[in-house]
């Protein structure tokens, strides 16, 4: 632990740190355009100059600096002074003053720095560069004029997303950020770049020229595109969300977001059920509340009434659910619904028990039928942090491109009786064995891939390497309260009345009862409904998600439902009154209540652990993978399938249409 | 006193010999390089720092002290590497391309030596991708090696093994930068790294790393045979040795020419280059190391020691030793603003003050030419030279503003004429608000 010296201040800084991290931790601002905490060290942008002793009698850069002992960094003396004012004019010498029509404006890191350590003016008197725009697909707009070349894009691209796509080509003042071709950046990360971007050059595509950072109000929310729990916050103005970004949470999704996290918001506004609609004659007819309640009641179910929780829902709407069945004395309820039946008595069984931060101190891992990439693309950089770590990968699927290194064993499962060498020999070896099942492997190979648990050495003290990733954002919160049958959907076919809670991937026409939809887009279970309620998107209700490692997380409400919709929960508690069993909550705060009753690890937030205890199932592994469950990462659920720019990347990115755009 | 032919180092640096091994053997290269081997490691890098020899590449680093720094006892998964700097593009520069052309096994028996010394694996030779015809002799030269096994497996008998490789570069100035020719040769796009970890910690594909001048390699043999008393009988205190003198601009007969260290300035002209054209008097400037160091005017050099601190203390440098001679019919302002040029074109655009600051600098330089600017822009562009200096990453930030600033120093009142003349020094319109 060495001791430095930070404008006369001693402080000890951690083994390791670099001179900028050790004033940081002394409170000292130190000015940067091209260090970023998750990225590699580039030392280029020259902004964080300080004066250390002993060295050189010219400033430092203190991001590349390692502190050493008995250093004496100074931040404001006049060499560091004139050094940032230094470099702020050059940098600003040939960005463009066009500041009014940036959409960087007001969150722009040069902005804030020029008003701190600029100059006020500059002696510039030539011309500016200019530099042709660049093509990076439909998340990222560029506007290169403006780049500082501080390659935060590039190492990015590189490093994170796995994808070395952004690039620079040619040589001092005409050094350029590219794509190379011009193509867009094929990773389902690249969002991200924008908020790296200290300047307008990278931009949002679809939310460009829509607003002013200070015009938003901001909403902590919970990402319910994949099943990681991306932690986000929700910029919304009057009652439109009108972008979405990640929040910083370490454990979950460090400080990045996919891209469809980011962008189906404006799926938000489209498709809308607004009010609700009654099936008579077999096309569905706008109704009153009322309307639809009593067609609901006139349903002669006598108890056989079910529930089918689509991938989207919180857990208070699941509960409220619930409820309303348990007064009809019936628990038929299922989340699962594209037909999955994998046995949940035990939930560590169906866990990410290593945990997703966790993740990356594995040593080896083992891919079961999941395509990560598109299933959960944070945990999928995780592993490329493990990899950079000395991890080994191996996977049985189809092969597809992870972005990183793996040996692949094929696409049978039943090479899980029979596992080569290869792996037995770095597993053996392994300290922190992980393996991973996919959506793709739960039906064939569950006990067979429960079984590695005890032939590869997955749990231990500390450690349990056995994960299942999911992908729907309700899984784990459903499996908790009970919505999983035996004969999983089957079982909820001869219901005479089923709820879909936001049900859109079954298939409809095995339900024989009545089909009551709640839920906010008119996607494919609106059309099969009888009767429609609408309710509210994750962005208008405060909700509680359990991501695919046991954490329950709640996100807030960012805007109102449009139209007559209501929160989900409000219109069980309503429809019962109608019913005439009353649930026993009036206010989302006694719902709660009621639900930590019910299951008790939804009363607190955090990560919940489950205790190890792997149910016996058959150990036989058989089939072949034809594919991934996700077959377009970009169309996975009904706000993907509403937003246009979802559309346009699936277009693009899937199925490698070309779009030609016209020039500003 | 000045250095006889039977103290050179380099016997055929005009070519009058052929540059194969036989002639290259009859000169005395490769004259039983097996014995030097035997010294032992310590005992050659002992001999390279008594003898005094520093770093011919421009910066003068003792190259016997550098080489110590590698690891005594490199692993088997890092092994220590070598690399020759002949990416030679100092405008000025040329005598690394004299000793491929003409003296390319000096190299190859230094490289083995050196290579030996720091205990490295292999030698890479990164040579400028300009230099085609030296780059086929170098081919060449190293294959004549292999094929009589002075190096690969058992080099010399000494059983040591040492492989020797060219590698060709494509034309960029920064890949003459050390570390960016570490990059370039590992593939990637020529961009110095952060300093440190330095080369000799983690160089080349992260194994430890000694990058040398050509010049610094090929002297290396002849110390060894002849002793480090000899090398350092040249030269005045702390600039021992013989060096490559590039003598081009307005003498009589330019040339590459050995010589002693601290040789005063006049002597090697008068007696290598026939004196300046137009006489003593007729001489504005020069620039005594190559493009990177201030430009020394006529008064200050004429007497000064050609060596690392004789020319330091005029406010310069020795660099290279590519010395450049201006005379009176030179556009001086034209000069340095063409430099700027040079290495606005050259600089990699990585790190910001050396990417904005030299096109500004040869903006601004282009329109003192003309004289279209005002007094004022004199100080301003001095600011930026000092803005740029000490503020990038590596040399060629300070390498761009020094000749600005040496031109500022000495030449300020010519510059302050061609505005005056342009009519720039009266006052600035006064123009009304809008």
């Amino acid at each position: 632990m060495p001791k430095v010296k930070v404008d006369g201040v001693e402080i000890e800084v951690p083994q390791g740190a670099t001179v900028l991290q050790a004033c940081e931790l002394a409170g000292k601002e130190i000015p940067r355009f091209c260090y970023h905490e998750r990225l590699s060290i580039a030392g280029n942008c020259r902004m964080c100059l300080v004066e250390v002793k002993p060295g050189p009698p010219k400033p430092q850069a203190s991001c590349a600096l390692p502190a050493a002992e008995n250093q004496e960094i100074f931040t404001n003396t006049p060499m560091v002074k004139h050094a940032r004012e230094g470099i702020m004019e050059f940098l600003l010498i040939n960005h463009p003053l066009d500041c009014p029509i940036c959409d960087q404006g007001g969150e722009c890191d040069l902005q804030d720095q020029s008003v701190a350590y600029g100059r006020g003016h500059s002696r510039y008197d030539e011309n500016k560069r200019a530099v042709t725009e660049k093509y990076m697909g439909p998340i990222v707009k560029t506007v290169m004029t403006r780049c500082i070349q501080c390659t935060r894009c590039i190492r990015f691209a590189e490093e994170v997303a796995g994808v070395e796509e952004i690039g620079a080509i040619y040589r001092g003042e005409n050094m350029q950020i590219t794509s190379y071709l011009e193509e867009a950046v094929t990773s389902e990360l690249s969002g991200n770049v924008v908020d790296l971007c200290p300047v307008g050059a990278l931009t949002s595509k679809p939310y460009a020229f829509e607003a002013r950072p200070w015009e938003l109000r901001k909403t902590l929310s919970i990402d319910v595109m994949d099943a990681v729990g991306t932690n986000i916050r929700l910029d919304s103005r009057g009652r439109q969300v009108l972008r979405c970004v990640p929040r910083v949470n370490d454990d979950v999704n460090e400080e990045w977001a996919s891209d469809k996290t980011r962008h189906a918001v404006d799926g938000l506004v489209r498709k809308r059920l607004d009010r609700p609609y009654v099936r008579r004659d077999g096309k569905l007819h706008p109704a009153t509340w009322d309307e639809a309640f009593a067609a609901i009641a006139a349903v002669d179910h006598g108890g056989s009434v079910a529930a089918v929780a689509g991938d989207l829902v919180d857990c208070e709407t699941m509960f409220a659910a619930k409820a309303l069945l348990k007064q009809f004395g019936s628990s038929l309820l299922e989340g699962r619904q594209t037909g999955m039946d994998y046995d949940t008595s035990s939930l560590a069984a169906v866990n990410f028990n290593t945990t997703i931060a966790r993740t990356e101190e594995a040593d080896a891992i083992l891919l079961i039928g999941t395509n990560l990439r598109w299933e959960a693309p944070l945990v999928n950089t995780r592993i490329r942090k493990a990899i950079k770590k000395g991890a080994k990968v191996f996977a049985i699927g189809p092969e597809t491109d992870l972005t990183y290194k793996v040996e692949w064993l094929g696409a049978d499962l039943s090479v899980l009786g029979n596992l080569p060498e290869r792996l037995t020999d770095v597993f053996g070896k392994a300290a922190k064995p992980m393996v991973i099942v996919g959506g793709g492997a739960l039906k064939g190979a569950h006990g067979a891939a429960l079984a590695l648990a005890d032939t590869l050495g997955l749990v231990k003290d500390g450690w349990n390497g056995f994960n299942v990733v999911h992908m729907a954002a309700s899984r784990m919160g459903g499996l908790m309260l009970g919505y999983a049958q035996k004969a999983g959907i089957a079982a909820t076919y001869d219901a005479k009345l089923v709820y879909f809670l936001g049900a859109d991937e079954c298939d409809f026409a095995n339900f024989r009862g009545v089909k009551v939809y709640v839920g906010h887009h008119g996607d494919k279970g609106a059309h099969h409904a009888d009767i429609i309620l609408p309710g509210a998107s994750y962005a208008e209700k405060s909700g509680t998600f359990v991501n695919i490692e046991g954490r329950v997380q709640r996100g807030e409400r960012a805007v109102f439902p449009p139209g007559d919709a209501r929160e989900d929960w409000t219109i069980f508690r309503a429809l019962s009154e109608t019913l005439g069993h009353t649930l026993p909550f009036d206010t989302l705060d006694e719902l709660r209540a009621a639900m930590a009753l019910d299951c008790p690890e939804l009363a607190t937030l955090g990560l919940k652990t489950f205790a190890w205890n792997s149910p016996s199932l058959g150990t036989t592994a058989q089939g072949v993978l034809e594919g991934y469950p996700i077959k377009d990462f970009y169309l996975t659920n009904a706000i993907c399938r509403a937003s246009p720019t979802m559309q346009r990347c699936s277009a693009e990115l899937v199925h490698g249409e070309s779009f030609a755009e016209a020039a500003e | 006193m000045s250095l006889l032919d039977k103290d050179r180092i380099f016997t055929n640096l005009y070519g009058y010999q052929s540059w194969r091994l036989d002639a290259a053997m009859a000169r005395g290269d490769w004259d039983n390089t097996k014995a030097l081997l035997e010294l032992g490691q310590d005992k050659i890098i002992d001999t390279i720092k008594a003898s005094g020899l520093r770093g011919r590449g421009g910066a003068g680093f003792p190259t016997g002290t550098k080489w110590s720094f590698m690891p005594k006892e490199p692993k088997p998964d890092r092994p220590n590497f070598l690399v020759i700097n002949a990416d030679e593009s100092e405008p000025g520069s040329c005598k690394d391309r004299e000793i491929i052309r003409h003296d390319p096994h000096k190299l190859i028996e230094g490289a083995l030596v050196a290579g030996f010394a720091m205990r490295a694996r292999a030698a890479y030779i990164y040579i400028r991708g300009e230099y085609i015809r030296e780059a086929e002799v170098l081919f060449a030269a190293v294959a004549e090696a292999y094929d009589k096994g002075l190096v690969g497996k058992n080099a010399c008998g000494s059983g040591y093994d040492f492989d020797v490789f060219v590698h060709r570069g494509a034309g960029a100035y920064i890949c003459g930068e050390e570390t960016a020719m570490l990059e370039s040769l590992e593939g990637k796009k020529g961009q110095p790294r952060l300093k440190p970890p330095f080369p000799a910690g983690a160089g080349l594909y992260g194994c430890p790393t000694t990058v040398n001048n050509v010049e610094s390699i090929a002297v290396a043999p002849t110390i060894l045979r002849r002793g480090a008393a000899w090398f350092s009988s040249f030269g005045a205190e702390n600039n021992k040795g013989t060096k490559l003198f590039q003598i081009s601009g307005h003498v009589n007969t330019p040339c590459v020419v050995e010589e002693a260290m601290s040789i005063p300035f006049r002597e090697l002209i008068e007696k290598h280059c026939g004196g300046i054209r137009g006489g003593w008097d007729n001489l504005l400037a020069v620039i005594p190391g190559g493009s990177s160091v201030p430009l020394v005017p006529a008064k200050d050099i004429m007497d000064a020691p050609m060596d690392f601190d004789g020319l330091k203390a005029v406010g310069s440098g020795l660099g290279t030793a590519a010395v450049i001679v201006m005379d009176k019919s030179t556009d001086v302002v034209r000069a340095i603003s063409r430099l700027s040029y040079f290495y606005k074109h050259e600089s990699c655009g990585q790190c910001t003050p050396c990417r904005e600051g030299t096109g500004w600098m040869w903006r601004v330089m282009e329109r003192l030419r003309t004289g279209d600017a005002e007094i004022g822009e004199i100080d301003m562009l001095q600011q930026v030279t000092k803005q740029v200096e000490g503020h990038s990453i590596c040399a060629l930030g300070d390498a761009a503003a020094w000749p600005v600033q040496g031109l500022i120093r000495h030449f300020r009142p010519e510059l302050e004429r061609r505005i005056r003349e342009r009519g720039g020094d009266t006052a600035p319109m006064q123009e009304a608000a809008e």
